[in-house]
């Protein structure tokens, strides 16, 4: 960049008032109502569960680096892959996009000052902090050894780890997701602001309304059958333990009919970012708007008919998972209407490569591998044998880390100058959005060929000729780590120095933009009235950035 | 939004106590009931039956689903539809497991 570039870039200043400086201190946080400030509490909590999540990955991979089991015990290595599950399943995939970017963006984005119920809001980030409270002080007694699954008989009568304190947890936890979905679906319902239709939501609002729909029908039955675990678990009631008249697989019915949808909860606000990104960075509206809309919808309700593919070989019928298996099928075609469209959208449009974009165009990719595995998966002949190998982990990796948290990064890059109202540096985004990509391929991939072979999952110990995939697997982990950590890096370092962006640093449409980066303590000035369609870029229009990132980028 | 007020008003402290009554009643017959045998599968039945009834004194009375808008109706019904959903596909695995014919 030239010095040329300074003198001629016009540089805003932040805002003199924002929701970030019209109070300080402690308590003006932890007693707050207002969303943007909650979504930012969630920011914090969820980066320190994905890093703690992360170290337990750390000591996988490092026990997986050779076929003896010569770091950790048994015993400790089943712990260390139930506690990776629980913390980053529950503790930062779930919220991660919907409480972060969600509850932030959600007001802004139909145009209204709060969502319906700020005070249930900040509840709930409480009811997921006491959660974490129970969750961390049965790691710090030694952990669980039940695999995030649960799976009983195991869990309600053998394992000897702290199954019931991890279980309250959960059940704490989760009622943080439901009154998040609640408080979602109201304010979607009644606080639009005038002329926002609901032909005219943002994707992401669409996506978003999917989600609180899985998360309040779907979370209930999740709380309930942790209360049943922990009955059984405590009272001896029979529920699961065949000793005691109950039926084990009534346990994975009930898990799964909510942890199936909760990949749903995972990857649909996921979409709704991408659906942003592809159409700010193509300069042209998504193609097929409303089938995008319903394809979320689609997605959520099918979402719910297809746990049983979980239970395949768990002395299910053959005819449930006959049923099972063609449902699963179809949960394909509302994902592939959306990949389908967002490509649609790519073509002919001006694409500019930020680093939102390089995420975004990541996620189809991986999301295609990850969805495309889910249906060998989903195939009865093929899942008998793949079964609890690493093929089912690579997949659901591809799904959850290639696409979850890859929506999650890119969301977060795309709307870090509105949330902080500074921009991050260029280069390093960019080439940590490489490194993640490159980093994680090289994780996961060698995982499907391994469980195509044979490789079992949750073992630490394997035959010798293994060895080579896992070695490639914990060098991606490597740099799937460093990754991570440069943006970690760049983001603290943009909040003092980091270019002030402006209002709208990527010239989207949209009402988010259209208010200041920060936003004000109530998001605008005046109530906004919508009278345009959603996404109505003007195509082919010459982008003027007004900022200096994006011209050294060019 | 009025006419939900207005049947709030309606009942009194009194009537929720009824209800409770009605409730505590309800309860002493499931296990009454569970002392007797009806026979298979008429005893798993008439359990049900009797939690049905107390389940809809809950949500009708204590939950002010009756007199709610069609929106907040809608969405309990949804919620059970939910229900119901579980149980077909539960029922779907184990009323076709390998042996459960001879259970009929
Ligand atoms: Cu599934």
């Amino acid at each position: 960049m030239s010095t040329q570039e300074f003198a001629f870039t016009p540089y805003p200043d932040l805002p003199k008032s924002h929701y970030l400086n019209v109070a300080y201190g402690l308590k003006s946080w932890l007693f707050t109502t207002d969303h943007k400030r909650i979504g930012i509490l969630y920011l914090l909590s969820i980066t320190f569960f994905f890093a703690l999540g992360g170290l337990y990955a750390t000591a996988i991979r490092l026990e997986l680096l050779t076929p003896a089991g010569d770091m950790v015990q048994p015993d400790t290595y089943n712990r260390l892959f139930t506690m990776h599950g629980i913390l980053m399943v529950f503790f930062f995939l779930v919220p991660s996009i919907p409480a972060v970017l969600g509850n932030f963006l959600l007001p802004l984005m139909i145009g209204a000052k709060d969502v319906a119920f700020p005070r249930l809001n900040l509840a709930s980030w409480y009811m997921y902090m006491f959660g974490a409270g129970f969750t961390m002080y049965a790691l710090f007694m030694g952990g669980v050894d039940t695999g995030w699954t649960f799976y009983t008989p195991f869990s309600s009568t053998y394992s000897n780890s702290y199954v019931a304190a991890v279980a309250v947890g959960i059940f704490i936890n989760g009622f943080s997701s439901i009154f998040t979905g609640i408080n979602f679906m109201v304010t979607i319902h009644r606080m639009r602001a005038p002329g926002m239709t609901w032909s005219r939501l943002p994707l992401f609002v669409w996506s978003h309304y999917a989600t609180s729909l899985i998360m309040v029908l779907g979370t209930p039955v999740l709380a309930i059958t942790i209360v049943l675990l922990a009955m059984e678990r405590v009272f001896k009631l029979g529920f699961f333990d065949p000793a005691l008249g109950g039926d084990p697989v009534l346990f994975q019915h009930l898990f799964w009919f909510y942890s199936h949808p909760a990949v749903y909860i995972m990857i649909l606000p996921s979409m709704g970012v991408i659906s942003e990104i592809i159409a700010a960075f193509s300069r042209k509206p998504i193609f097929g708007y409303k089938f995008v809309a319903f394809a979320s919808m689609g997605i959520a309700i099918l979402g719910f008919l297809v746990w049983g593919h979980h239970l395949f070989v768990s002395s299910q019928s053959l005819y449930a998972g006959l049923i099972f298996s063609i449902l699963s099928m179809l949960v394909a075609v509302p994902s592939a209407v959306k990949v389908f469209n967002w490509t649609a959208t790519l073509y002919k449009g001006s694409i500019e490569y930020s680093t939102p974009m390089f995420y975004a165009l990541g996620f189809i990719g991986l999301f295609t591998i990850g969805g495309l595995t889910g249906l060998m998966l989903a195939t009865i002949g093929i899942d008998v044998h793949v079964h609890d190998t690493y093929f089912v982990v690579a997949h659901f990796h591809y799904i959850m880390v290639g696409g979850a948290l890859m929506g999650y990064l890119g969301g977060l890059h795309y709307w870090w100058p509105k949330i902080t109202g500074r921009m991050y540096p260029g280069f390093w985004s960019h080439l940590s959005a490489l490194i993640i990509f490159l980093g994680f391929n090289l994780t996961f991939f060698p995982q499907f060929v391994l469980g195509y072979l044979g490789m079992p999952r949750r073992y630490h110990s394997y035959p010798e000729e293994f060895q080579i995939l896992h070695i490639l697997s914990t060098a991606g982990a490597s740099i799937l780590a460093v990754g991570y950590i440069i943006p970690l890096v760049y983001f603290i370092w943009s909040l003092k120095y980091g270019e002030v962006a402006g209002d709208n640093p990527w010239d989207a449409v949209g009402l988010e933009w259209q208010t200041t980066s920060p936003p004000s303590l109530h998001n605008f000035d005046e109530i906004p009235v919508v009278d345009f369609e959603p996404y109505d870029y003007v195509e082919h229009e010459p982008v003027e950035r007004p900022y200096r990132y994006s011209r050294s980028e060019a | 939004m009025s006419e939900q007020h207005a049947s709030e008003h309606e009942h009194g402290l009194k009537f929720y106590w009824l209800v409770l009554f009605a409730l505590l009643i309800l309860t002493w017959v499931t296990y009454g009931a569970a002392l007797i045998d009806f026979g298979h599968p008429w005893s798993d039945l008439v359990a049900l039956a009797i939690a049905v009834t107390k389940a809809t004194l809950v949500v009708s009375f204590f939950m002010h689903v009756k007199g709610a808008t069609s929106m907040i109706k809608m969405s309990a019904v949804g919620g059970f539809f939910w229900l119901l959903i579980f149980f077909a596909f539960v029922l779907a695995d184990v009323l076709t497991r390998p042996g459960m014919r001879d259970f009929f």
